[in-house]
């Protein structure tokens, strides 16, 4: 069987019943030993044209964990990945913990490229499903699926997912040409892998006015590879939503 | 700011039109919190309604908020808008479109958030009561207000559904009313990056209801723009959450 739901990047309409999360949180504290666990083989495509996204943090967790929120201020570990795509701090939070059967750091090794796709293989007895990965080349974009719950019956579900901005850099749109990429950077792009980037860009944009994370507005570019405003190139780096399609192959 | 004082005035006259208009109509309270401890009974339902901006430098104009039966449908994308919804798209006032919808039958409430614009990376809550039924609808429209007729919102959700402590989200998209040019004109947008005019009733557009293409601005080309490269916005803008509480 094939559902087909949408995540809540798209017009999905999620319902999430405290009847549920109770009968969830009982089975999972007084019925452990009949609680069977589940392969759920996760696959990422990069759907934009000219994007590399870092390496994927695929992760599951129970209906109460949420690694980040729409809406809400980036945590510290979310910030280290928007920014310079760094996974060890995500890794290291009590809402991931270290890499398991349930959480998969990195199933590309190493950056996925425009059309590209990897699969995690998870096997868990949790109910909801985490990703996300820094979008390069940009300031502070990542995809992000947020908390989706996925059904225990068999089956594939597809999700779409949006590029949100971390709100915690400047999109200059200005690429580093030396050192090593730190959050505590102000502006500056950690790489642009399609190796199509421009240089000395003066600096698109200086703080953003929406400092929560909030639905990414998109990259400027230009048509100057040695100037400009942007070291970005308009015709390759710009992106509209979903950046990414996840399906979820559940076997239980 | 004008639009501040704009919006206190278009608060007052959506009161003032709801009452009139609807004046057999319980608990109905424009400009906030519509909870009313006079009716309370075994049938209310109270939702709250949180509206989070999520554009970069996009104010949200406060809230029209109607709940209805699905008899009622505030707009469709391809359809011409109804007046007071191009009024609430172009200058971002929702009293019209609230009045509209009050003469409406299958509308059951109307009501508008009471502080006035919100901008990026903030929200806005409505709690609404009302008498418990299976087919309650809830419609929610806010024009972005650094454009000429951009409008965000969500429409015709069945929040009579909801079972007490359930909730619903989805994020919501951008609507291009198609009643004014999309100039982007420092005379032509009321938000705080032009300061230009808000409602006009000549309609210069599509006048179709379409999915926004977004901002130009100035950054990008569009050198009579009076916005820049911080106003653009991808697809979607705000992010809806229903709790039923009671």
């Amino acid at each position: 069987m094939t559902g087909n739901t949408d995540s809540t990047a798209r017009n999905g309409f999620r319902k999430h019943s405290l009847a549920l999360a109770l009968a969830a949180s009982l089975t999972s504290a007084f019925a452990a030993s009949a609680t069977q666990a589940a392969t759920w083989d996760v696959t990422i495509t990069n759907l934009t044209n000219g994007n590399h996204f870092t390496p994927l943090l695929v992760t599951a967790h129970d209906h109460g964990t949420h690694l980040f929120q729409v809406g809400m201020p980036a945590t510290l570990p979310i910030e280290h990945m928007a920014e310079c795509g760094h996974l060890d701090p995500l890794l290291a939070t009590p809402e991931v913990g270290a890499i398991d059967a349930d959480t998969i750091a990195n199933p590309a090794t190493g950056l996925l490229a425009p059309g590209a796709s990897t699969t995690a293989m998870l096997v868990t007895t949790e109910t909801h499903l985490s990703v996300v990965a820094m979008v390069l080349p940009t300031n502070d974009a990542f995809l992000g699926l947020e908390s989706q719950h996925i059904p225990s019956e068999a089956g594939t579900y597809t999700y779409y997912v949006n590029a949100y901005d971390a709100g915690t850099e400047a999109n200059d749109e200005v690429l580093m040409t030396a050192g090593a990429c730190s959050y505590t950077d102000i502006g500056m792009m950690p790489g642009a892998p399609g190796m199509d980037a421009g240089t000395n860009g003066s600096g698109v944009a200086t703080a953003d006015s929406n400092t929560m994370i909030h639905v990414h507005r998109g990259v400027l570019g230009d048509q100057d590879a040695i100037g400009g405003n942007s070291d970005l190139d308009s015709t390759i780096h710009r992106w509209q939503n979903p950046v990414a399609k996840i399906t979820v192959t559940v076997t239980p | 700011m004008r639009l501040f004082q704009q919006k206190r005035h278009s608060c007052l006259s959506s009161y003032l039109a709801v009452t009139v208009t609807s004046a057999t109509l319980l608990m109905l309270s424009a400009c906030g919190d519509s909870n009313n401890d006079d009716n309370v009974s075994n049938n209310n339902a109270t939702y709250d309604i949180t509206v989070y901006n999520l554009t970069n430098g996009q104010p949200f104009t406060p809230l029209g908020v109607i709940v209805h039966d699905s008899a009622y449908v505030p707009w469709q994308l391809g359809e011409t808008v109804s007046t007071g919804l191009e009024t609430l798209a172009e200058s971002g006032d929702p009293s019209t479109f609230l009045s509209e919808a009050n003469a409406n039958n299958a509308v059951i409430m109307s009501t508008s958030s009471s502080n006035g614009p919100f901008g990026p990376g903030s929200s806005e809550t409505v709690s609404i009561t009302v008498d418990h039924s299976a087919s309650l609808q809830l419609t929610v429209a806010s024009m972005l207000a650094n454009t000429n007729d951009a409008f965000t919102g969500i429409r015709n959700w069945n929040i009579g559904e909801l079972a007490v402590d359930d909730s619903v989200s989805s994020v919501a998209r951008v609507y291009d009313a198609g009643t004014e040019a999309n100039s982007e004109t420092a005379d032509s947008m009321p938000g705080p990056a032009a300061m230009g005019e808000g409602f006009n009733a000549a309609r210069n557009d599509l006048d179709r209801l379409t999915v926004h293409s977004g901002v130009v601005t100035a950054d990008d080309g569009l050198l009579t723009s009076a916005l820049n490269e911080s106003h653009r916005w991808l697809g979607q803008a705000a992010k809806v959450v229903v709790t039923r509480t009671q």
